[in-house]
């Protein structure tokens, strides 16, 4: 089979870089930056996602047409996180028209 | 191993990535299975911030992030199985399978101390809900999300360790070679997609709320 064998010293050195993000990401829940705090927490996991999608997972080593369906599943997720939210995080910004009956 | 290409396919190596895909697909609806639910916390969150924060802080963040340690290290030993089978050697691909199965086990037995305590509590959603601040019924909410979620997670940790059992089974018996170990590769991707959802949920669940 011609897939490609990742050497055990890269998935080593994904361990350990997944263990430091985790020790980063609780130390950054306990010192206070507003809204920098779930901007982080959700980053990093982010980060910690697409490292294990593009080693643990070998999708970096994969053909094209696999990045088009990893990406699918995400994209779509983002298009609901992105509909959903333009709603309820707008919906205070302008009164309702004053001609809806009451 | 004489190799079997299905008549669809040009080559062995087409048939491979077509199951990879495939396998892919089905992550795909996964992800917006657990979407769905990490969409509906993040709304409520957002409209009743205060509750929710107050009832995450009730939440073990040592036994979070242990919990987080054991499955990142169960998905190298996932990964590191995969690589064995791929240099075809059966006694490491079933020593890692087995490991990364334990380790899982290790994980749903921190999980459940975890829901006992909850328990022990009264923070179990219901008519013993016993809640001291404001707002009972929405810190009730979290509470209704963290056990959904996790417990979504846990069923799927269950079955993953079903998966490890089954193919240490099926590489004891000799059904793979380094050509042919299809089921042990896509069994890993499902290991570590479940691990994905971790990563996700432990800092959304356990951290948002903590530096106040």
């Amino acid at each position: 089979m011609t897939e490609t064998i990742v050497p055990k010293k890269i998935y080593f050195r994904v361990w350990g870089t997944l263990l430091i993000l985790l020790a980063v990401t609780v130390g950054v829940a306990y010192i206070h930056l507003g809204w920098f705090n779930p901007a982080a927490a959700v980053g990093i996991a982010g980060i910690k996602a697409l490292i294990i999608i593009l080693y643990f997972m070998h999708v970096r080593y994969s053909p094209k047409v696999l990045w088009v369906f990893v990406s699918a599943g995400f994209v779509w997720l983002g298009m609901l996180f992105l509909w959903t939210l333009g709603d309820y995080l707008t919906r205070s910004y302008l009164p309702p028209p004053t001609i809806w009956p009451q | 191993m004489s190799l079997i290409v299905e008549h669809q396919f040009d080559d062995y190596e087409q048939q491979q990535q077509a199951t990879t895909l495939g396998m892919w697909g089905f992550l795909a609806t996964e992800v917006l299975f657990f979407g769905g639910m990490f969409l509906g916390y993040t709304v409520y969150r957002l409209l009743y911030h205060a509750p929710f924060g107050e009832a995450s802080r009730h939440l073990d963040v040592v036994l979070g992030a242990v919990n987080t340690g054991v499955l990142l290290c169960s998905s190298l030993t996932m990964a590191l199985g995969v690589h064995e089978a791929q240099e075809g050697n059966r006694r490491m691909v079933m020593l890692f399978l087995a490991i990364t199965a334990a380790l899982g086990m290790i994980f749903l037995g921190i999980k459940f101390f975890e829901y006992y305590q909850k328990f022990e509590e009264h923070l179990i959603p219901g008519p013993h809900f016993m809640w001291n601040g404001a707002d009972a019924r929405h810190a009730s909410l979290f509470f209704i999300f963290y056990f959904v979620m996790t417990g979504m997670h846990a069923l799927h940790m269950v079955i993953g360790i079903g998966l490890m059992a089954i193919l240490v089974f099926l590489t004891w018996r000799g059904k793979f070679s380094s050509v042919y170990f299809a089921p042990i590769e896509l069994g890993g991707l499902y290991w570590h997609f479940v691990d994905i959802v971790w990563v996700f949920l432990f800092p959304l669940l356990y951290l948002v709320e903590r530096s106040r």
